[in-house]
């Protein structure tokens, strides 16, 4: 079991500015985040577009913000936990225990719940068959292409993702790409390179078409696709794939007794403390009055809920305010040498 | 002020008068009309909001920005008529506007 002061659920922009506040005054945290990098909606739903409303930086990309961020937490030595995400919490006396879908087993003094919206899950297909083949050749991401070498494979989606796993597979697999209108969101090198390709019936194309259905018993064996205008083509397919992004779900966070309403959590202003004492909530998930979901609200949120923890984590200290540019005790812990 | 029709998957209408310079994703989640999740806060980086138009009201709409096809290729079963409804800005010339919600944002 992993004995840290605070475990942060969501290493977005609050959660990974709260990990510094919490390092100021000399607790430990560790960071769980069910994504496989930090950052969160900046890293996941906008890397490279702007941000003009951070204090005291003009513009910065959400990709920026994430590094400058790391980098300011670097001196506390945080460990990340990606790919996890806390599904059980328990009271074990003063502390908590806490769980995660890996199997990782933290115990704590308290919680900072950083989670956004909820944990990043990927879209699914509308189309209720496809749960059945969810996992055996339906997939919304791939771990082990190997599986797809010389078979055939129906790609959905118009993104990044889609484009550059056709544009891949199309060399050991046919490939079947179906989106549905002729413009795409993804880099427009990888259209023109999927367009090349399709002319060159290395791949196929198929725009204006969506899903209708899937066909097969254990295995996929064909989809249906239907044209806007109604029209309904069915294509042979080994694996079917979607990329449709992700959509955040609030999930496990759901049954541990705080008070949620419209998928946010009520937390006092004082110091962003939930109704259950020992966890506390920041960030786009939380809920009060007058509440901004922006990034700098996030920081303020962090940087109160960082000191409400450290009664839990050092009951028998008093903590004492200070200024980074004059404390010994804060310089020290952010490894400066004069 | 304008008059919004919200069907939503239950086969219930709400009908609100929303206020100019609110968006119409607004008028839904201050009404408390279900089925307009809106994770993102209106920042056209979700399609949660997502709507279907009334046919009728598609040639009327502000044309689609920049940003918004792209964010409805990840909606929960896009259609012709679909529109995000953070992107809709309500204003008098909107009054009358009626939108079906999906039966899922995701």
């Amino acid at each position: 079991m992993n004995k840290t002061d605070v475990l942060i659920i969501g290493a977005g922009p609050t959660g990974l500015f709260c990990a510094h506040q919490l390092g100021i005054i000399g607790l430990s945290c560790e960071i769980v985040d069910n994504l496989d990098k930090a950052g969160g909606q900046c890293i996941e739903l906008y890397p490279d577009k702007p941000i003009y409303d951070i204090p005291a930086v003009p513009e910065c990309t959400g990709e920026e913000l994430t590094n400058n961020l790391l980098r300011q937490i670097k001196p506390f030595n945080v460990n990340f936990h990606l790919n996890e995400r806390v599904e059980e919490i328990k009271k074990f006396e003063n502390r908590w225990h806490v769980k995660t879908s890996g199997g990782l087993e933290f115990d704590v003094a308290a919680i900072v719940i950083a989670g956004g919206v909820g944990s990043f899950e990927p879209r699914k297909f509308p189309v209720k068959e496809c749960e059945k083949f969810e996992g055996n050749s339906l997939f919304y991401s791939i771990k082990d292409k190997s599986i797809f070498k010389d078979k055939t494979i129906s790609i959905f989606g118009g993104g990044d993702s889609a484009l550059d796993w056709a544009i891949e597979l199309s060399n050991t697999s046919k490939v079947n790409l179906i989106h549905r209108r002729d413009g795409f969101s993804g880099a427009e090198a990888s259209v023109q390179k999927v367009k090349e390709l399709n002319d060159q019936r290395k791949l196929n194309l198929y725009t204006k078409y969506q899903m209708d259905s899937v066909l097969g018993d254990k295995n996929i064996e064909a989809v249906k696709i239907i044209h806007d205008e109604g029209e309904i083509k069915e294509i042979k397919s080994d694996y079917v794939l979607g990329f449709f992004g992700l959509i955040m779900q609030l999930g496990p966070i759901l049954d541990w007794g705080l008070n949620i309403d419209k998928k946010t959590v009520q937390v006092n202003t004082e110091n962003f403390e939930t109704n259950v004492s020992g966890i506390f909530a920041i960030g786009d998930i939380c809920y009060y009055p007058g509440k901004l979901k922006l990034i700098l609200s996030g920081f303020h949120e962090g940087a109160l809920a960082a000191r409400g923890c450290f009664k839990y984590a050092k009951p028998d200290e008093k903590l004492r305010f200070e200024f980074t540019t004059t404390s010994k005790a804060a310089q020290e812990r952010l490894g400066i040498k004069k | 002020m304008a008059k919004i029709t919200y069907n939503t998957h239950d086969n219930k209408t709400h009908t609100i008068d929303v206020q100019n310079g609110l968006t119409v994703m607004e008028g839904a989640v201050q009404n408390d009309i279900p089925g307009i999740d809106a994770d993102c806060g209106g920042g056209m980086a979700c399609a949660t909001c997502h709507v279907y138009v009334k046919e009728e009201w598609l040639d009327k709409l502000p044309a689609k920005e920049d940003g918004e096809e792209d964010m409805l290729d990840m909606a929960f079963e896009p259609k012709n008529n679909s529109r995000l409804s953070c992107q809709l800005i309500v204003s008098d010339e909107l009054d009358g506007l009626e939108v079906n919600i999906p039966s899922k944002q995701g």
